[in-house]
């Protein structure tokens, strides 16, 4: 395994433009050499999930990177911080809120666009068919891959700031085309067609998938083509949380998938899997670990809410109050159109907490006390538990909108009958 | 197991250096980030049939890689404070953790071996074993 450096590269990891490029293009290069990259190639775009704090290594890497001389290369979106910045929801001791606080300066310092959302393709960030980037958080890459057609791997924390700096990354997995056929088929056609315009459904089918497929690449055949940016969303972010999906294609709703049949690459696929919706309801009740009759808070947005999303909650809260914490994660771009149209004021007067910049599986802003929390969210639903210690119901936005009433947990059942 | 079987084991080479310490062979892949605590090396994850041991010092032997890629930022956590694995076995090619101790030798924080060592190959290192890793790869039993 060799990986060739250019003329230039050698020269940048040997000092030319400064010790944090220099840095950058070591771990660069040595990560592509384990990775069996034979070369580094450029990328247009990057988005970084390495700045939320997780303890202070990852600060003093990215104030040593700063103090290099470190820039980004590239038009580079951050995703969230471990701080809301805007309405200062999170409960932080001193040390972690200086510590966290330094660690999102930093990378706001060596040129990356201080959007905070894990959304940032709804936020402008939105890479061509075909482009080559750099992007980090699972859900980012699920959606940049299968929904946009630009091409990356998951980059994590540390390799994702090096390769925005750099603007190059390893040429191996998603960037090469030969990697990007789908060899699964997914059969979702004997799903009954009243399902498939229902928001409710794709964090089930995004979980279920996640879940059968592993690391493959699958083609899903079988939904309709007027599936919304939001039900793409919620289906890759939930797959992205439960299997290593990076790239998935929908026939006749993602630009890779035209066909089925485009999609595997005019193969026989290696294995076909069918889903039964006899399952569906056992599938749906993967998603919560509690059983509670009532529920002590509401979590929705992640990934982070959109401004449609909002117009939905605003519609289904009708004006009413909620009687629970209730909480919606999101982006400062969307809280800054909340607030130009006056909508922030009424979400807040319905006892609606909006959090921005970062988000509550991150960092500490539920309440202390823990107890059972609904969602609409296949993602919060799975890492809610192990990162906040309450129990997960899942539903629909509409159920979480009207079990908060009361916290008494109101559910439509009907659906998955 | 014979000594002279255990002296012809030999990892592939990815992070080259030497260590000695204790194994300790994972029943279960875990990941670092929301599996092991970065405060203390200890397993956090209550399902993990390892939870609670510890990494720290180990020569750790993973069966299989899953996770977040953060994990690099708790390996690189674990690394500055000291309570890292004292070596890596894993079982095929992967970024995550070595990318972790890769900006740990960068900042000044040491580093630690990392080999890969097929599935079938790691049948010879059990829990409690103590080795010595060299800097070729080969791994060898101390009494």
């Amino acid at each position: 395994m060799t990986l060739a450096l250019t003329e230039r590269e050698r020269a940048v990891a040997d000092g030319a433009d400064g010790a944090a490029a220099s840095m950058a293009m070591r771990i660069l290069a040595e990560t592509g050499r384990l990775l069996g990259a034979k070369r580094l190639i450029p990328v247009v775009s990057a988005h970084i999930d390495g700045a939320v704090y997780h303890g202070d290594s990852g600060v003093y890497f990215g104030e040593r990177l700063r103090e290099g001389g470190g820039k980004v290369a590239v038009p580079t979106t951050l995703n969230v911080g471990g701080l809301d910045l805007v309405n200062h929801t999170v409960r932080q001791t001193t040390h972690g809120h200086d510590m966290a606080l330094r660690l999102m300066r930093a990378y706001e310092a060596m040129g990356c666009r201080p959007t905070w959302t894990c959304a940032p393709y709804q936020a402008g960030h939105r890479p061509k068919a075909g482009e080559q980037v750099a992007w980090g958080e699972s859900n980012a890459v699920a959606f940049c891959n299968s929904v946009l057609g630009a091409r990356t791997n998951r980059y994590g924390d540390f390799l994702d700031i090096c390769c925005a700096i750099l603007g190059r990354a390893p040429d191996y997995g998603l960037h090469r085309a030969e990697n990007r056929r789908a060899t699964v088929l997914v059969d979702v056609t004997a799903l009954p067609d009243r399902l498939k315009p229902l928001d409710v459904l794709y964090p089930v089918l995004g979980y279920w998938y996640g879940q059968t497929i592993g690391n493959s690449i699958g083609v899903v055949a079988g939904l309709a083509p007027d599936m919304t940016e939001d039900q793409l969303k919620a289906f890759g972010a939930a797959s992205a949380s439960s299997g290593a999906v990076g790239l998935f294609h929908i026939a006749g709703v993602t630009p890779e998938a035209p066909t089925v049949e485009a999609a595997l690459g005019n193969r026989k696929p290696e294995s076909v899997i069918r889903l039964n919706p006899a399952d569906l309801r056992a599938i749906r009740d993967r998603l919560s670990n509690a059983t509670a009759s009532r529920i002590d808070a509401v979590a929705l947005g992640s990934p982070h809410f959109s401004n449609e999303e909002f117009r939905q909650l605003e519609t289904l809260l009708a004006g009413r109050r909620v009687g629970i914490p209730f909480f919606v994660c999101t982006g400062r771009d969307v809280v800054r159109k909340l607030e130009a149209e006056g909508r922030a004021a009424t979400l807040k007067e319905s006892g609606v907490t909006i959090v921005a910049d970062t988000c509550v599986v991150v960092a500490p802003i539920l309440p202390e006390k823990v107890g059972a929390l609904m969602t609409n969210s296949g993602k919060f639903a799975h890492y809610m538990p192990s990162n906040t210690g309450y129990g997960v119901i899942y539903g629909s936005l509409e159920d979480c909108v009207e079990s908060a009433m009361s916290g008494a947990v109101r559910r439509d059942e009907q659906v998955w009958s | 197991m014979s000594a002279e079987r255990r002296s012809n084991l030999r990892g592939d080479v990815q992070i080259a250096g030497t260590a000695e310490g204790k194994v300790l062979k994972l029943r279960q892949p875990i990941s670092f980030w929301g599996g092991v605590d970065q405060k203390s090396g200890r397993i956090a994850d209550p399902r993990h049939p390892d939870h609670p041991a510890s990494v720290k010092g180990t020569v750790l032997v993973l069966p299989g890689m899953i996770g977040s890629s953060s994990s690099s930022y708790v390996m690189a956590e674990l690394m500055m404070d000291g309570n890292a694995p004292a070596a890596l076995i894993l079982p095929e090619p992967d970024a995550i953790l070595a990318l972790g101790v890769m900006v740990a030798a960068e900042m000044g924080w040491g580093s630690i071996p990392v080999l890969l060592l097929p599935r079938a190959e790691q049948a010879a290192l059990e829990t409690g074993m103590r080795v010595r890793i060299a800097e070729n790869g080969l791994i060898q039993g101390v009494k």
